[in-house]
């Protein structure tokens, strides 16, 4: 279906590789212990793709959307946490290409270059998950320095993060008052707090960041001042093609493969489960909801990277790939835990993490209710 | 709707308030420690909810299939774990009340209305789950004991009970008609406990693996005749599902819907509580009328069961009962989870453990495959 390109052709593999290789034995593990995967880190610093998205003078990989959607769906499909560190590093380096000076590039490009190269993207408040527009972190200008006061919950990454991206108050009511800084994790002042115990995606580093008199220079300010809500919605909202809508797809596309070996091997009443036609239609309903995705998924990148549509088209068709692929994938991995029986519900087998992980998705960047949110303003015009 | 007696008003009350005073505190650690609550055991037992179905002069209760509904009901709208060891202990008495011996109930009664005595209902092996007929545990007469050898896998309440309900293979026919039911009591040499299960959900309620190398058993312990104990599997085994999956279910669904509730009515976003958008007013319509219909079918059929009403007519209504609520249980909960958005995620919050927990309703007690087929075989007749 999809046409890649030589290139796009040779991540692709490299990055399958990387999957089944690094990504895949280590999942159960990291599931279990919740602990940060360094060994990722090192994995994915090796192969430049903390930068994936960073054109190749600042030693990134140039990818546009499709490759993006590719890496991230290959990544999850060996364990769904693995690609998140990538997703909102490239979600906050996508922020800084299109609205940094470029000496603000040079600063930041070159900060990555120590340690962990990857950043958090802090935009939830314990107040404002949904209603984002309304979040209270402050940050008052005082002299050429910005004092940040707040917190942020729930930021992906935030555990190992060199760099926030952070949406904060700098001005009036609701989504005209807010801007976006960066926020190095050296500065006095600010802290890492309380980790997340959640239901699955083990491993992301959900943490609250907490900022209590944090100075950051001015110049740490992205794009305009209080203009930082034209760039969640313009720039990073349609990360969520590639973010959330292949992790879920590549999460589902894992469980799939998993269940069909399965289904061929058991045996019950004298022959393999899969000769049931319960069990086929359960599969075939599997397989066909996932290509759905897929197909609704590369589209909409494709149009993306040629800017093959108008901006309220796109953004209705970023909000259905992610919504929908979470959707399938809850239905998908349930049915696969199914598929698998008491086998299924125990943790020796994959199914069950992929059926906990893939329940943040319908949560997590925008929740599914906020996506047919938009979904359907952007079909019926405000009213 | 459900006309309960007096009596059946009492239990209610007194479970409802054992529910919420004692189990609901212990239900989030339970589920973290995966420890067995002994502590919650001795209180069901303090309280004669480990022996409902004795006789009164047993101390028990005589319970009919509408009350053991209800307290099962009652126990699990704050924890389906501790509802469990109700279930997996009345089952085994429950049996021995329809299918046993004068002598055999005179032997072991007494037994059970001492104080903690857990029991466990013991059929699925690594090979036969779904297709339990083919159970390969053998078990030989040799004098007067029979001679035991073989592995039973994902028994609930394992370890900690005292009594087993063993169904094995004596012979003399294949398949059905070659399996006798025993009652084997812990401490029995050659009977030992191999690992336990690390599940998704249900924790706090052990899935243990029995091993039987030459356990010898008295004859005296044979419940029903040799060669009969498909009959009472079915006889008596099928119809506790009604008390047993489906009402764990439904306390599962109404303690996801209450707890969600609450919710909805205090998170404000967009400067209104969540409960007051459409789309999460009608996700609550729709989880209310499944667990309402949930109910009606099955106290029902409880109530159909207690009348005394054919086991042809009541048995697809049980497997209707226990495949629709806990269909129902998952969705509610999936939903629940989604209506407490990222909070709903996090292990401070009930509601993730009751979406874990449902999945496994849909396995165990017959998986919901089985029960379609149990559905469909008595619509159809046997094609
Ligand atoms: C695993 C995980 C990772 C995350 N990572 C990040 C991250 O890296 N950075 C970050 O900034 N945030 C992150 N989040 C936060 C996430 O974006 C929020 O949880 C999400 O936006 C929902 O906000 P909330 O949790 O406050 O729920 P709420 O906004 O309180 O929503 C509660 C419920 O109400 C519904 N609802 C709200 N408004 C409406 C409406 N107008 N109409 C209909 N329904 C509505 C929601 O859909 C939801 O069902 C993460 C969350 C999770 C679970
Ligand atoms: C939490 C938990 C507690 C349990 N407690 C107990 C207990 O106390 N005692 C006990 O004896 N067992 C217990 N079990 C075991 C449980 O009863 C079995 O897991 C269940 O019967 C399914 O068997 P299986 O796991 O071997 O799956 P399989 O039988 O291998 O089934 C795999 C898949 O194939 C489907 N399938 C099988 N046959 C057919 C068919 N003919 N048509 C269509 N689909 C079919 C199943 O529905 C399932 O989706 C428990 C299991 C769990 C998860």
């Amino acid at each position: 279906m999809i046409q890649l390109t030589e290139e796009q052709r040779m991540i692709h593999a490299t990055v399958r590789k990387i999957a089944v290789e690094k990504i895949a034995p280590r999942a159960a593990s990291i599931d279990e212990s919740d602990e940060f995967p360094m060994d990722y880190v090192d994995v994915f610093k090796e192969n430049r793709l903390f930068k994936m998205v960073l054109p190749e003078e600042y030693g990134g990989i140039d990818a546009d959307t499709t490759t993006l959607c590719l890496i991230v769906e290959e990544l999850a499909r060996a364990y769904a946490s693995a690609p998140q560190m990538l997703i909102t590093t490239g979600a906050v380096l996508q922020m800084l290409l299109k609205a940094a000076t470029e000496a603000q590039k040079e600063k930041f490009f070159k900060r990555l270059e120590k340690g962990t190269q990857a950043c958090s993207f802090a935009l939830t408040e314990p107040g404002h998950g949904s209603d984002a527009g309304s979040l209270q972190t402050k940050a008052v200008l005082d002299g050429d320095h910005y004092m940040i006061n707040g917190a942020k919950a729930f930021i992906t990454t935030g555990e190992i993060a060199e760099l926030h991206l952070i949406f904060v108050r700098t001005g009036g009511e609701k989504a005209k008052g807010i801007s976006v800084m960066m926020v190095d994790k050296d500065t006095p002042g600010f802290r890492v707090g309380k980790k997340e115990k959640k239901m699955g995606f083990n491993g992301t580093g959900t943490v609250e960041l907490i900022f209590d008199d944090v100075r950051v220079p001015r110049d740490n300010l992205i794009g305009e001042v209080n203009k930082g809500w034209s760039l969640l919605t313009g720039v990073a909202n349609m990360m969520r093609v590639w973010g959330a809508g292949c992790t879920a797809l590549g999460n589902a596309e894992g469980a799939l493969e998993y269940v069909i070996e399965y289904s061929k091997q058991r045996v019950q009443f004298g022959k393999p489960i899969a000769s049931f036609q319960a069990i086929q239609f359960m599969l075939a309903d599997m397989a066909m909801e996932i290509e759905a995705a897929k197909s609704l998924i590369y589209r909409t990148a494709y149009l993306m990277d040629t800017n093959g549509a108008s901006f309220d088209e796109i953004e209705s068709l970023v909000c259905m790939c992610k919504c929908y692929a979470a959707d399938v994938g809850m239905k998908a991995t349930t049915d696969a835990v199914q598929i698998m029986g008491g086998y299924g519900y125990t943790q020796d087998f994959p199914v069950e993490r992929r059926m906990r992980d893939a329940k943040s998705v319908q949560i997590y960047d925008g929740s599914n209710q906020i996506q047919r949110v938009v979904i359907a303003r952007n079909m019926i015009g405000r009213l | 709707m459900i006309c309960l007696t007096e009596e059946q008003k009492m239990i209610q009350e007194m479970v409802r308030r054992l529910a919420k005073e004692k189990v609901a505190p212990r239900a989030a650690e339970i589920d973290e420690k995966d420890e067995f609550p002994w502590d919650i055991a001795r209180i069901f037992g303090e309280n004669g909810l480990l022996n409902l179905v004795l006789p009164e002069e047993y101390g028990g209760v005589n319970a009919n299939a509408t009350t053991l509904c209800m307290v099962i009901e009652e126990i699990s709208k704050v924890s389906p774990a501790c509802a469990i060891m109700v279930f997996t202990t009345q089952s085994l008495i429950n049996v021995l009340r329809r299918g046993g011996t004068e002598e055999q109930k005179k032997r072991f009664y007494p037994r059970f209305s001492s104080a903690d005595k857990l029991c466990a209902f013991v059929l699925t092996e690594p090979n036969a789950g779904s297709d339990a007929a083919s159970i390969q545990t053998k078990a030989v007469l040799d004098g007067d004991s029979y001679v035991f050898n073989g592995t039973k896998t994902f028994i609930t309440t394992g370890e900690v009970s005292d009594f087993y309900l063993i169904f094995v293979r004596t012979g003399p026919g294949e398949r059905a008609k070659g399996i006798s039911a025993f009652i084997v009591e812990k401490g029995t040499p050659g009977f030992s406990f191999g690992k336990k299960e690390k599940k998704m959900g249900l924790r706090g309620s052990p899935t243990a693996e029995l091993i039987f190398e030459n356990a010898r058993v008295p004859k005296e312990n044979l419940v029903g005749k040799a060669g009969e104990g498909w009959k009472v599997l079915t006889n008596y085994g099928n119809l506790m599902r009604i008390w047993g999956a489906a009402s764990l279910s439904l306390g599962i669904a109404e303690g996801a819907l209450e707890y969600a509730l609450g919710y909805a009515r205090e998170r404000v976003q967009f400067g209104k509580p969540i409960a007051s958008f459409q789309a999460i007013q009608f996700m609550f319509a729709d989880m209310a009328m499944l667990t309402e219909s949930a109910k009606s079918l099955i106290y029902r059929t409880s109530a159909m069961i207690d009348r005394g009403e054919p086991f042809s007519t009541v048995e697809p209504m049980v497997s209707m009962a226990k495949c629709f609520t806990t269909d129902a249980a998952m969705k509610v909960t999936t939903d629940a989870v989604q209506i407490l958005g990222g909070y709903g995620y996090t292990k401070d919050y009930p509601v993730e453990r009751m979406m874990r927990d449902a999945k496994g309703v849909q396995i165990f007690d017959g998986t919901n495959q089985i029960q379609r087929v149990i559905i469909s075989r008595a619509l159809l007749g046997k094609l």
